[in-house]
């Protein structure tokens, strides 16, 4: 169950100009590819929440460079293209009582579309999306894309 | 271990020690009267003379001195002696206005060691100690103060100066300093940088004592000094018009202990400035009971605390004023309540998610003041959902208007970005066109 477990760099960050920047110059320093990335804003400040290939270096290379940065873990759930795909999971997860505390998408290269899900319960949202066949995928899938 | 420095004074009856001041306090009279036409003329414009003045109770009669009259004869224009008689100058920091300058005849630089060699006694500090000095050195009297007292003692005096906290703390593990001697704020920012090189202050240092001042201060943050680094940290008191750093409390950390011999402390209403009754909070007046160069009679110091004239546990007899909660002029008035940023720490203090840095923004939108309190997101407390955020920026506000009863917006910003001092922390931006 653990390899189902992805990684996220979460990171505090004042909504002020340069902090992008900041991290994005810090991930090419450290050769760091970002796969899936959001900022969820707030007033003031805001989290960014990514998923990078070298998920401990990034945290790492951002604590180093003094920002409040820490590792989530979250899942990555990979959604058939056509209508519906996401209502399916959002189902299962609501039947066995799982929240979902976030989520946001992407879509990959292969044409398939990624969505990244934080959970109450994960150990229970593996099971439970296991069971109904959707394909959940793993830190070795990110370094791949 | 010697228990006091000067036993016999120290541990005085009460009633001895208020002959001696108003014995000491007749002849400063006199003293000032001849020696000072500023005093003179300060004197005759409330209309007394210096035989009106004939017991402790009579104090109340004599003019007020402000840091004012001291800017205003900038820069020797107090002093009581020739400037030959001078054996050194001192200059303020200027945190409040134009400089004042202090001048001391050798008599007055004793003094004030005696006064430190009491206070470092009563901490069980002396001989086979090392003291590491991180107040300034030079014109600011943190440094030079400590240092004197400390030699007197029998320390062995590291003067480090402040900054360069690498060094410090490379010289406080190779040199085994066994007390340490600066702003608390410094001393907070030397543990973090020791933490960040992996440097427990704790287990990797010989440190025990810390004597903490030079700016405001709370119960609080000792307790988080004492838990993080294993020390204990003691209260010293003490500003550059009085000579610099002097009183200390004991190991009780129960009130400073204010040398009766040398100072005759009152606490007034700063508004109508009557004399308040012991355990009445006001602000505290000094007059100088034994200085030579720059005497000072009924000086509004402008810090508000309380007087305890209870003998203390450790058998001194001399009154203690209680922890000082910010100084007249560091109160800020929001909304016309009055705020002191030792108040804002205190609160914070309590709250372990929050880190000791804060600052304290004043801006006024639309005739009405806003006051917002920044602090910083510790790496303990940080969680990636936004609504965990919200509610400790919540927690906090609420805690600060149980206590300010003031509405505070609170806002955390990244760890670090609150500028860290050397020396005195500045707490507050007031960016209100008054």
């Amino acid at each position: 169950m653990e390899e189902k477990i992805i990684k996220q760099i979460s990171l505090f960050a004042e909504n002020k100009p340069g902090r992008l920047a900041n991290i994005a110059e810090n991930f090419r320093k450290a050769d760091i590819n970002i796969r899936a990335f959001t900022i969820a804003e707030a007033g003031d400040f805001g989290i960014i929440r990514m998923v990078v290939d070298k998920p401990d270096v990034a945290h790492e290379v951002l604590h180093d460079a003094g920002f409040t940065v820490s590792e989530t873990s979250v899942l990555g759930v990979e959604m058939q293209d056509i209508p519906g795909g996401l209502g399916k999971i959002a189902d299962v997860l609501g039947e066995k009582s799982i929240n979902i505390d976030y989520a946001y998408a992407f879509v990959t290269k292969t044409e398939k579309a990624l969505l990244i899900l934080r959970v109450n319960d994960i150990e229970g949202a593996i099971k439970t999306l296991n069971v109904t066949g959707v394909k959940l995928i793993d830190m070795a899938d990110i370094q791949a894309i | 271990m010697i228990e006091y420095w000067n036993p016999l004074v120290e541990r005085m009856p009460v009633d001895e020690l208020d002959k001696m001041q108003e014995k000491r306090l007749k002849s400063l009279v006199n003293y000032v009267y001849q020696h000072s036409d500023f005093y003179k003329k300060k004197f005759d414009d409330a209309n007394v003379k210096p035989e009106d003045i004939q017991s402790l109770d009579d104090l109340k009669k004599l003019p007020f001195t402000y840091k004012s009259d001291l800017r205003d004869t900038y820069p020797t224009g107090m002093f009581c002696v020739p400037n030959e008689q001078l054996v050194r100058f001192h200059a303020s920091s200027g945190t409040t206005g134009k400089h004042t300058v202090v001048g001391y005849t050798r008599n007055d630089i004793d003094q004030w060691a005696t006064s430190l060699a009491r206070a470092l006694t009563s901490l069980g500090i002396g001989r086979g100690d090392v003291i590491q000095i991180s107040y300034g050195y030079g014109l600011f009297t943190g440094g030079l103060g400590l240092h004197y007292g400390a030699e007197e003692v029998g320390c062995t005096v590291l003067p480090t100066s402040s900054g360069n906290t690498e060094k410090q703390l490379n010289l406080m593990q190779d040199l085994n300093s066994s007390v340490i001697a600066c702003t608390p704020s410094y001393f907070l920012f030397m543990n973090e940088v020791a933490n960040q090189s992996g440097i427990s202050i704790e287990h990797d240092t010989q440190l025990r004592v810390g004597i903490f001042g030079a700016e405001p201060w709370s119960e609080e943050m000792r307790t988080r000094i004492e838990e993080a680094t294993g020390i204990k940290a003691y209260d010293v008191y003490g500003t550059s018009e009085l000579s610099g750093p002097l009183c200390t409390e004991c190991q009780h950390q129960d009130g400073i202990h204010i040398w009766a011999d040398q100072f005759l402390i009152e606490v007034i209403n700063p508004e109508t400035g009557e004399q308040l009754a012991e355990g009445e909070r006001g602000e505290l007046v000094i007059t100088t009971l034994a200085k030579e160069a720059l005497p000072l009679i009924r000086y509004r110091i402008g810090d508000i605390t309380v007087i305890n004239k209870q003998p203390c546990e450790c058998g001194r007899t001399h009154p203690r004023i209680m922890r000082v909660l910010g100084r007249a002029d560091d109160m800020l008035i929001v909304r016309g309540i009055n705020v002191f940023p030792g108040q804002v720490e205190s609160v914070l203090m309590n709250i372990p998610e929050v880190g000791e840095h804060f600052m304290i923004v004043v801006d006024r939108v639309n005739e009405l003041d806003i006051m917002k309190v920044q602090i910083e997101m510790t790496d303990e407390a940080f969680s990636d959902k936004i609504n965990d955020i919200m509610s400790l920026e919540k927690k906090v506000a609420s805690a600060l208007k149980n206590v300010l009863n003031l509405a505070v917006k609170v806002e955390l910003v990244e760890n670090g970005t609150i500028p860290r001092s050397m020396g005195k922390a500045k707490k507050v931006i007031d960016n209100r066109k008054l």
